[in-house]
């Protein structure tokens, strides 16, 4: 299945993109799109478990991934 | 109740214009702006970013929460993203109630959520040329390489 991951600021820079497209295995969850996502060249800079959403709401690493998500890996927040 | 993120400068006239109501006893006027210095380190000016589309839905929950908790009548919240000057208002909220009090309570809790969970991130520049993505969860408040 394909799951589309988005990067901010200072993980986009760390990886040099703000979006990864991920093919994923039925039933695979957050915790496995980060897995691949930190083999990616300067993805080892993000956190092995960090914030993330799934389509807009934030949710925990073993949330499943259903095929079209959109997953945002969320660095710490500093709005304000 | 409005909650936007925007990429312009802040007219606070025109959100005050907006709670205007018979009703209204105290409005609220919050205005977050670019400070000079953060951390110890001069700071030249702020880019915002944010993801637009969550951002923009977690500030409208808070807002709604805001408004059940402290029965407020209106609720206007601008986040600007983009390139910021020192002294330029990054964040505006208004928050309009028949009574100070509440009005007060209101305003503080919006933008202590919003710190804790809206993703919104700033990248310093600094007066020697370099800049930061700011990592308020880190155990020195600015210095993460990244």
């Amino acid at each position: 299945m394909n799951v589309t991951a988005l990067l901010f600021a200072s993980y986009a820079d760390a990886l040099g993109r703000s979006t990864v497209a991920l093919t994923l295995s039925p039933g695979a969850t957050v915790l496995d799109a980060i897995e691949q996502i930190r083999e990616l060249p300067g993805g080892a800079l993000l956190p092995a478990e960090p914030l993330v959403a799934v389509n807009l709401n934030f949710a925990g690493v073993n949330e499943p991934l259903a095929s079209g998500d959109e997953l945002a890996i969320i660095p710490p927040v500093a709005g304000g | 109740m409005r909650a936007s993120i925007v990429s312009r400068p802040l007219d606070v006239g025109a959100l005050l214009a907006e709670v205007r109501h018979a009703g209204v006893g105290a409005i609220v006027t919050f205005i977050g702006t670019v400070r000079n210095v953060n951390a110890g380190r001069a700071v030249t000016g702020i880019e915002y970013a944010a993801y637009v589309p969550m951002a923009e839905q977690e500030l409208r929950r808070i807002v709604e929460e805001a408004a059940s908790r402290f029965g407020t009548i209106d609720i206007v919240v601008e986040h600007r993203v983009g390139a910021l000057e020192l002294g330029e208002a990054s964040v505006a909220i208004v928050v309009a109630h028949p009574h100070r009090g509440p009005a007060y309570e209101a305003s503080r809790y919006i933008i202590e959520e919003l710190k804790r969970r809206v993703p919104i991130w700033k990248r310093e520049s600094y007066v020697d040329g370099t800049r930061e993505w700011v990592d308020p969860t880190a155990p020195a408040a600015v210095g993460q390489p990244w």
